[in-house]
C-alpha cells in the first residue's frame, strides 16, 4: 500500500515539474505567436556569430538609397 | 519625357517578381524593375544575404517593391522625443526597444531579412518578426543609431513601417494579456483534471466494493488540494462576471454556473471532510476545463486585422510646415489654420486647406473608394484625407484637423458611445428564466426536506444546483459561433467576434455603398464613343497622352492597344491646359484631347454643328478627341460593376430591403435601376453625414441595419448600423472600423452568410433545448435519489460533449448545403 502512495507522490512531482514548465513557456511569450518560430528554424545560419562580434570594423557601409 | 524602346518579353523583376516591362535597368545579368530594386539587391549582396532569395519556397522573386519615395525627409518628425517616446516600448541609458506594424511583410524571406538587420547595422542588437501579427521588435543601441535611421533603414529594403501615434497598444496588450490568462487558465484547469481524475479511478472502478479508507482519505484530500487552482484561479473569471452581473443588477449565463460550480465545491468539501465520501471533484474539474476550451474556440482573432481604427491611423503624425522660409516638421494635431504646409508626392493632405503653389493629383480612393483622382488648381479647397501624387505643393490650412470636412465625422456621437452591447444576446435573454426556475425548484426541494431533516434538505438544495449547471447549455454559443466564425474566414468574411453573427441574423435591411464597394475601384472601363479609329488615328492620340502624367491620360494610354505604332512621331507645340486638356501637333497633325470646352475654343462653328451629339451625355467622365480639328468622339470612363454583385442583390431583395447610398452624382442611376430593382431606395450626392444620418432615420423605423462599405466617408454609417462590413481588395490596407471585413472577391456571397448567421442561430436555439432535455433528466434522476458521484462523474461531461458534438455535426452538414465548406 505504501509503495503506491511513494508512486502517487512520484508521479504529481514529475507532473509539476512539468506543469511549472508550461507556466514558464507561457509566460515568457511562447504561446504569443505559434507561427513564425516553425519558419526560423529552417533557415540555415551561415555564419558564426563569433565572426561578428570581430569583424564589425570593417562591415561594408550600407549605401543610402 | 524619356521614350523607352517596347520590349514583348516580360522580364520579371529579380528582387521583387513584378513585370519588368521596359525598365532596362539591369545588374549582373538580373533584371529589376526599378531602381530601388535594384538598390536594395545591391545592399544584399553586399552584405553576402543572397540566401534571401532562396529563402521562400513558395516563389523565388520576394522582395517589396519600394515605391520611389523618398525616405530621408519623411522620417524627419521620428527625432521628435515627444514622438519618440510615444513610440518606444522600452528605453535604458543603453538600449531602446521599438515594435512596428510593417503591413509589406509577406513570406518567410521578408522573416529572414528583418532578423538579419543586425548584420546592416551593428548597432541594432536583435529584431524579432511575429508573422500572424506582420510586426517587428527591434532593439537598438541609441547612442550609435537614432530611431529614425533605423526606420529609414527598414523603409529602404522594402518595409516600410506603417506608424500610428494613435494609442490603441492598450487594447492590444489587455488582448495579449487575456489570451495568456487564458492558456494558463486551460493548462493549470487540464493539469488538474488528469490528476484528479487518476485519483478518482478507484472510486469509479470499485462501484460498490471497499477501498482501504486510509488510500480513499488520501485520494480525496488530495483532491481537493489538486482542486483548490481549478476552482480559485481557472473558473475565477466565472464568478467575477456572474458578481459584475449582479452588481449592475441583471442575471448573464455566469450566474447559474457559478452557482452550480460552488454547490459542485462545497457538496464535495462537505461529503469529504465530514464522510469521507468521494465527492464531484472530478466533474467539477471536467466542466471547468470544457468551459475553458470552448472559451478558447471562441476567442478566434484574425490578428492581422484590426477592426477598430479610425482616421488617425490613417493620417500622418506630422506635416512640415513652412515658417519663415524654414521647414519644421510639426504633429498634425498641432497644425492651426492660417499656416502654410508643405505636402510631398505620396503624402496625405492632413487638413482642409487651399491650394496655394504647385499643381495637386489628389487620389480619394482611401475616403469615397473613387479611384481616378482629381486634378487641382491654384486656389482650390482641397479636403483632407486625399493622397497627393506628383511633385511638392504648399497649402494654406482652413481648418484644423479635427474640424475639417472629413474628420468632424468623427465628433459625432456614434462615435463617442463606448460599445457596451446593450443589445441583450439570446443566451443571457434565456439564463435569466432558466436561473429563475432553478432557484425556485432548489429552495422548493430544500424548504420541503427542511420539515423532516436538515441534512436531506441539505441534499436536495445543492443537488439541484449541481444537476441544473448550465454547462451544457454556456458551451453551446461559444462552440456555435467559433465554428461558423472558422467556416466564414475559410470564405474570406472575417468577423470580430462572434456575437456579430447574432446581430447579423436580425438583419432586416441591406445599405450598400457604391464606389468602390458595388463598383470594382481598381478596374475603370474605358471605352471610344464616336467615329471609329484608324490605326493611324490611335497612334496620335497614343503619342499625344503619352506626354501627359494625367490620370485620364494614362488610362487612355494604356487601353489603346495599337501596338505597333512607330516611335517616329514627333510631339512638337505640346501643351497642357490643366484641367482641361493637352493638345500638341503628332508629326505634323494637331491633335487635342481634353473636355469639350477646351476642344471647342479654337474650333469654328461648322465643326460645332457636327459634334454636338457627342455633347449630350453630361455625367460620367468624358474625354474628348480631336484630330486635325475635327472632333471625332469622346473616351467615356466608367466603373465597372463588382462580379456577382447582380446575383448577390437577386438573392437578397427576396428578403430584405435594400438601399444604395453614395457620394456620387446620379449618372449611374439607371444601371443601379437596372441591378437593384425599383423598390430599393436610391440616394445619390450623400455627405459622410448624410450617410449616417440615413441609417439613424431608417433604425427609428425599426430597421436593423447591415451597412456595406469601404471608404472612410462611410465610416458613421458603418458605425451607427448593427452589422457595419467593409469590403476590401487587400485585407491588411487601411479600412474604417467595422464589426468585419469582407474581400471584395466574395461580396456575391453576401446573402449567403447572413442566411447561414441565421441557421447558426437555429442550431443555437436547437442545442439549448436539447441541454434542457438534459437537465430534466438529470433532475428526475436527483428526485429518484440515484444521484451519486458516479452517476454525475459519467453524466455531466457526456451532456457537455455530446452538444459540442451535435453543434460541429449540425453546423458542418448545414455549412456543406449551402456550398460554404
Amino acid at each position: 500500500m505504501s509503495a503506491i502512495i511513494i508512486l502517487i507522490c512520484v508521479s504529481l512531482t514529475v507532473a509539476i515539474i512539468f506543469l511549472i514548465a508550461f507556466i514558464w513557456s507561457v509566460s515568457t511569450g511562447q504561446y504569443k505567436d505559434k507561427y513564425t518560430p516553425s519558419v526560423r528554424m529552417l533557415f540555415e545560419d551561415n555564419e558564426i556569430p563569433e565572426d561578428l562580434k570581430n569583424d564589425n570594423g570593417d562591415r561594408k557601409k550600407i549605401k543610402k538609397l | 519625357m524619356p521614350k523607352v524602346k517596347e520590349k514583348n518579353i516580360a522580364e520579371k523583376c529579380y528582387h521583387c517578381g513584378e513585370d519588368c516591362k521596359n525598365s532596362g535597368i539591369t545588374s549582373e545579368e538580373k533584371n529589376f524593375c526599378c531602381e530601388g530594386c535594384k538598390a536594395v539587391y545591391e545592399i544584399l549582396k553586399g552584405n553576402d544575404l543572397c540566401s534571401y532569395y532562396t529563402n521562400n519556397t513558395k516563389d523565388k522573386n520576394s522582395g517589396t517593391k519600394l515605391s520611389d519615395v523618398k525616405f530621408e525627409n519623411k522620417f524627419e518628425y521620428l527625432k521628435d522625443n515627444d514622438i519618440q517616446n510615444k513610440l518606444l516600448d522600452f528605453r535604458n541609458k543603453k538600449i531602446s526597444k521599438v515594435t512596428f506594424i510593417i503591413p509589406s511583410i509577406h513570406c518567410s524571406s521578408c522573416i529572414w531579412l528583418l532578423e538579419k538587420l543586425y548584420k546592416l547595422n551593428p548597432a541594432i542588437k536583435s529584431s524579432i518578426v511575429d508573422f500572424p501579427k506582420k510586426s517587428v521588435t527591434i532593439v537598438f543601441d541609441h547612442s550609435a543609431v537614432s530611431l529614425k535611421d533605423v526606420v529609414v533603414l527598414i523603409s529602404s529594403i522594402g518595409y516600410e513601417p506603417h506608424i500610428s501615434l494613435e494609442k490603441n497598444d492598450d487594447q492590444i496588450k489587455k488582448d495579449e494579456f487575456k489570451n495568456k490568462d487564458l492558456t494558463l487558465k486551460i493548462g493549470i484547469a487540464g493539469f488538474c483534471l488528469g490528476n484528479i481524475m487518476l485519483l478518482s479511478f478507484p472510486e469509479y472502478l470499485s462501484a460498490g466494493a471497499e477501498i482501504d479508507p486510509q488510500l480513499k482519505t488520501i485520494f480525496n484530500y488530495l483532491n481537493i488540494l489538486l482542486s483548490l487552482p481549478v476552482f480559485f484561479y481557472s473558473a475565477s473569471d466565472y464568478f467575477i462576471s456572474a458578481w459584475k452581473a449582479v452588481k449592475k443588477n441583471y442575471i448573464n449565463i455566469d450566474f447559474p454556473i457559478s452557482l452550480g460550480l460552488i454547490a459542485l465545491f462545497v457538496r464535495s468539501l462537505y461529503e469529504i471532510i465530514l464522510f469521507n465520501n468521494a465527492g464531484y471533484i472530478d466533474s467539477l474539474a471536467g466542466l471547468i476545463f470544457l468551459l475553458l476550451l470552448g472559451k478558447l474556440f471562441q476567442s478566434k482573432t484574425y490578428q492581422t486585422l484590426n477592426f477598430e481604427r479610425d482616421y488617425k491611423s490613417y493620417f500622418p503624425v506630422s506635416v512640415t510646415v513652412l515658417k519663415n522660409g524654414n521647414e519644421i516638421s510639426i504633429p498634425v494635431a498641432k497644425l492651426e489654420t492660417g499656416e502654410r504646409i508643405l505636402i510631398r508626392n505620396g503624402e496625405i493632405i492632413p487638413a482642409d486647406s487651399i491650394l496655394f503653389s504647385g499643381t495637386a493629383n489628389i487620389d480619394y480612393s482611401f475616403v469615397t473608394g473613387e479611384s481616378m483622382p482629381e486634378q487641382k488648381v491654384l486656389g482650390e479647397i482641397i479636403y483632407a484625407g486625399g493622397r497627393h501624387f506628383g511633385s511638392a505643393i504648399e497649402l494654406e490650412v482652413i481648418k484644423t484637423v479635427s474640424q475639417s470636412y472629413l474628420t468632424q465625422l468623427w465628433n459625432n456621437d456614434a462615435f463617442k458611445k463606448t460599445q457596451i452591447s446593450n443589445l441583450q444576446n439570446l443566451t443571457d435573454k434565456v439564463s435569466i428564466y432558466f436561473t429563475v426556475i432553478i432557484l425556485a425548484i432548489a429552495f422548493g426541494s430544500g424548504l420541503f426536506w427542511l420539515r423532516e431533516d436538515v441534512n436531506k434538505a441539505i441534499d436536495a438544495f445543492t443537488t439541484v444546483l449541481i444537476i441544473a449547471c448550465p454547462c451544457a447549455f454556456a458551451l453551446t454559443t461559444p462552440f456555435a459561433f467559433g465554428y461558423t466564425l472558422r467556416i466564414f474566414g475559410r470564405n474570406k468574411f472575417y468577423l470580430k467576434k462572434g456575437s456579430v453573427i447574432e446581430d447579423l441574423s436580425n438583419i432586416n435591411t441591406v445599405v450598400f455603398d457604391k464606389t468602390g464597394t458595388i463598383t470594382d475601384s481598381g478596374n475603370i472601363s474605358v471605352k471610344f464613343f464616336g467615329s471609329k479609329l484608324s490605326h493611324t488615328e490611335l497612334c496620335l492620340v497614343k503619342t499625344l497622352v503619352r506626354n501627359s502624367s494625367h490620370p485620364l491620360s494614362r488610362k487612355i494610354f494604356e487601353s489603346i492597344s495599337a501596338e505597333d505604332c512607330s516611335d517616329d512621331l514627333e510631339v512638337t507645340d505640346f501643351d497642357e491646359s490643366i484641367s482641361d486638356g493637352i493638345s500638341g501637333i503628332v508629326s505634323g497633325i494637331p491633335v487635342k484631347v481634353g473636355n469639350i470646352k477646351y476642344l471647342l475654343k479654337d474650333l469654328d462653328c461648322s465643326y460645332y454643328e457636327r459634334s454636338h451629339e457627342f455633347i449630350k451625355n453630361p455625367f460620367s467622365t468624358n474625354v474628348f478627341i480631336s484630330i486635325n480639328n475635327f472632333i471625332k468622339g469622346y473616351y467615356s470612363f466608367r466603373n465597372i460593376y463588382r462580379t456577382g454583385i447582380e446575383n448577390a442583390v437577386d438573392d437578397l431583395s427576396e428578403d430584405y430591403d435594400l438601399a444604395v447610398i453614395t457620394g456620387d452624382n446620379n449618372s449611374e442611376r439607371d444601371n443601379l435601376l437596372k441591378i437593384f430593382g425599383s423598390s430599393a431606395k436610391l440616394l445619390f450626392n450623400q455627405k459622410p453625414q448624410d450617410k449616417l444620418n440615413f441609417i439613424k432615420d431608417i433604425q427609428s423605423d425599426s430597421a436593423k441595419v447591415l451597412m456595406i462599405g469601404d471608404g472612410l466617408n462611410d465610416a458613421g454609417a458603418l458605425k451607427q448600423s448593427e452589422v457595419g462590413i467593409s469590403v476590401s481588395e487587400n485585407i491588411t490596407n487601411f479600412l474604417p472600423s467595422c464589426d468585419a471585413i469582407i474581400d471584395a472577391g466574395e461580396i456575391s456571397k453576401i446573402g449567403k452568410f447572413i442566411r447561414f448567421s441565421k441557421t447558426t442561430m437555429n442550431i443555437i436555439r436547437a442545442s439549448f433545448v436539447i441541454s434542457f432535455i438534459y437537465n430534466i433528466i438529470g433532475l428526475y434522476l436527483a428526485a429518484q435519489g440515484t444521484f451519486s458521484p458516479l452517476v454525475a462523474a459519467v453524466l455531466m461531461p457526456f451532456n457537455s460533449i455530446s452538444i459540442i458534438v451535435i453543434i460541429f455535426l449540425m453546423t458542418n452538414f448545414f455549412a456543406k448545403r449551402k456550398g460554404l465548406i
